[in-house]
């Protein structure tokens, strides 16, 4: 096994043990903050196979996020008030089930990106950067100006959603859920980066005129990239409103996007592992440096400069060394 | 609807669009000639804003307060241009994107520590204060009525300089074939250093300028700095020209859509649920706006490269 197998096993242990060891010790707010590391670090891996692979910079992933989000918080509302979400063409009824709930918010943030995507795909370089921003903050002002879901204050979700056979109420079985989540989207991203698409992918991202020479037209595989990476970020948006029981447009805001970037970015861009390692960083900086300062953002927005100017490969980039080819 | 409250939003409009033409001069001046896009441009406007309260606040004269948002805003960028952008220019745009994002916090943890989190008040200087009647007997209040002036005559300057000076010679060589002009004797790096420094003034100035009508807070720069990125979007990157169109547009398409979508919908809806329906989709116009334009022409409406 190489170097960077060795490392990615090293993270996956550690982020599985970290829960372990705290729930038998009676931590069980640790237990809720590897939740945390372990959603971001999924929503990573959805951006990371835009971003890593295809090297497309998505500055709008906020949207997915968000729109996973709310497709908890809707669907919990109306349960909880017994209100049907639509009475024609066809009857929906809110419901609470984890199982309906997340191919909702996949199907979902997948349309929103085939819909951003289509249009922002059209464009390269900065013009994509600041239109998928643009789209995002869009979905944001609508979510802050649409009151019937709370609108700037948000929606909270009263009970978290229920999995058959599972108390997801728990710290522990709710990590369990979102851990086996992580390791099917990791999973998926390994063969997909392997497939003949995952190569066309990265082979269009490394020499554009090239991939046209072949015969393969690099708009439509990225766009099917960027749906998968949409749909996947949504998916962890849906389990990130679960967790906090809240869900509000700040999962919308461009900061949320950005953060997004920062870890997949922190723990080494397309890198299989790197959103994860990343997310865990992050995490334990917010977490740490919040100790020291009430302005921690200071010292981790020089930290995250000195990353960028000096480190450009993020943590698993510093640990394995250079990728020999990508 | 009176004829009089819509030319007031007119000129509202125009208030916005003349602002946001500050904003995203700056913004696209530095990525024509750097071919950088900086997301601190936003943290700038809040320097700007900051230093005006701070300095109209210690000395009781908002134009002093404005002279020291420009040395301000102006000194903020050359510090950063030196320090940490310079190092940025050869490198992908992903990489840009990060440090001028680790930058905003920076800034934005910075200003927080330095002044607070409760947001300053900046008055507008008494000579302005108060309304003047425009002809067709409208009032308007006089400072945004100056606001627009003073943006107008800052884009003309703007214009001039790029168009008849020696330096904007330089900028729009250093737009086309930087090798060519450092061949020529040019100084390069002072000339980036001079072109991030007055993009950083002019969003300094525009931060000044609308801290006097809305509070001056940490963040304050952000929303201003994304339809920066929409009007540059709209406009072309790297056209000046552009800028000021897409800003226009931009300013005007969102005023009167705050104003004209609810009352669209009153007639078809009840009022609450226009008004509702009527906020939201207006805060969704100029990013359909944006859409629209870049079905037709996917590089902006003067952009000439993608």
């Amino acid at each position: 096994m190489s170097r960077e197998g060795w490392i990615n096993l090293a993270v996956l242990a550690l982020l599985a043990g970290v829960p372990l060891a705290a729930h038998a010790a009676g931590e069980p707010f640790l237990v809720t903050l590897a939740t945390k590391v372990a959603i971001l670090g999924l929503a990573g891996v959805g951006l990371n196979l835009a971003l890593g692979l295809g090297g497309l910079v998505s500055f709008g992933h906020a949207a997915f996020f968000g729109l996973g989000g709310y497709a908890t918080g809707v669907l919990a509302s109306h349960a909880l008030n017994y209100e049907p979400l639509m009475t024609e063409p066809f009857a929906l009824e809110g419901t609470t089930q984890m199982l309906i709930i997340w191919p909702v918010a996949i199907v979902l943030s997948g349309l929103a990106a085939l819909a951003i995507g289509a249009l922002s795909l059209r464009t390269s370089g900065i013009f994509f950067i600041m239109i998928t921003l643009a789209f995002a903050q869009m979905i944001y002002y609508f979510a802050i100006s649409w009151p019937a879901y709370g609108g700037e204050d948000g929606l909270s979700i009263y009970v978290r959603s229920e999995f058959p056979g599972l108390d997801t109420l728990s710290p522990l079985p709710f990590f369990g859920l979102v851990f086996a989540l992580l390791l099917l989207a990791l999973g998926l991203s390994h063969i997909l980066s392997r497939s003949r698409f995952g190569l066309a992918l990265q082979a269009a991202r490394q020499n554009e005129a090239r991939v046209r020479a072949v015969g393969i037209g690099p708009y439509r595989v990225r766009l099917v990239a960027f749906v998968i990476s949409g749909m996947i970020t949504g998916l962890a948006g849906a389990l990130f409103a679960d967790l906090n029981r809240f869900v509000s447009p700040a999962m919308l805001d461009w900061h949320t996007s950005g953060q997004l970037i920062v870890l997949v970015i922190l723990g080494g861009v397309g890198r299989l592992f790197g959103p994860v390692a990343g997310a865990g960083l992050y995490i334990l900086l917010e977490h740490n440096l919040g100790h020291f300062t009430e302005f921690w953002q200071l010292p981790f927005g020089l930290l995250l400069l000195a990353v960028v100017l000096f480190a450009p490969g993020g943590l698993i980039g510093v640990l394995a060394g250079r990728k020999r080819h990508g | 609807m009176s004829l009089i409250l819509f030319i007031e939003q007119i000129l509202n409009g125009l208030q916005f669009g003349v602002m946001l033409f500050l904003m995203a001069a700056g913004l696209t001046l530095v990525f024509g000639v750097m071919g950088l896009i900086n997301l601190a441009h936003g943290s700038l406007y809040m320097v700007g804003a900051f230093a005006c309260a701070a300095v109209a606040a210690a000395t009781g004269s908002f134009w002093l307060g404005l002279v020291a948002s420009l040395a301000a805003a102006a000194a903020a960028g050359v510090v950063v241009e030196v320090t940490v952008i310079r190092r940025l220019y050869r490198r992908d745009h992903l990489d840009q994107v990060l440090a001028t994002f680790a930058l905003i916090l920076v800034f934005s943890e910075g200003v927080r520590w330095l002044f607070g989190s409760f947001p300053l008040y900046l008055d507008p200087p008494a000579m302005l204060s108060g309304a003047v009647e425009l002809p067709g007997g409208i009032l308007y209040p006089a400072y945004r009525l100056a606001i627009i002036v003073a943006g107008l005559i800052v884009a003309a300057l703007l214009f001039l300089l790029i168009g008849r000076t020696r330096l904007g010679v330089r900028i729009r060589a250093g737009e086309s074939d930087r090798e060519m002009i450092a061949a020529l004797g040019v100084d390069i790096d002072r000339l980036y250093t001079m072109v991030f420094a007055l993009g950083a003034a002019l969003a300094g100035f525009a931060g000044a300028m609308v801290g006097a009508i809305q509070s001056v807070q940490v963040g304050m720069g952000e929303p201003v700095l994304i339809l920066a990125f929409v009007v540059i979007v709209i406009g072309g990157v790297g056209s000046i020209k552009g800028a000021l169109l897409g800003a226009l547009l931009v300013g005007l398409t969102d005023t009167l859509g705050r104003f004209l979508l609810p009352l669209a919908f009153e007639a078809v809806t009840d009022p609450a649920s226009a008004k509702a329906m009527g906020a939201a989709l207006a805060s969704m116009a100029i990013y359909v706006l944006m859409a629209a334009v870049l079905v037709f022409r996917p590089t902006g409406l003067f952009g000439a490269r993608a």
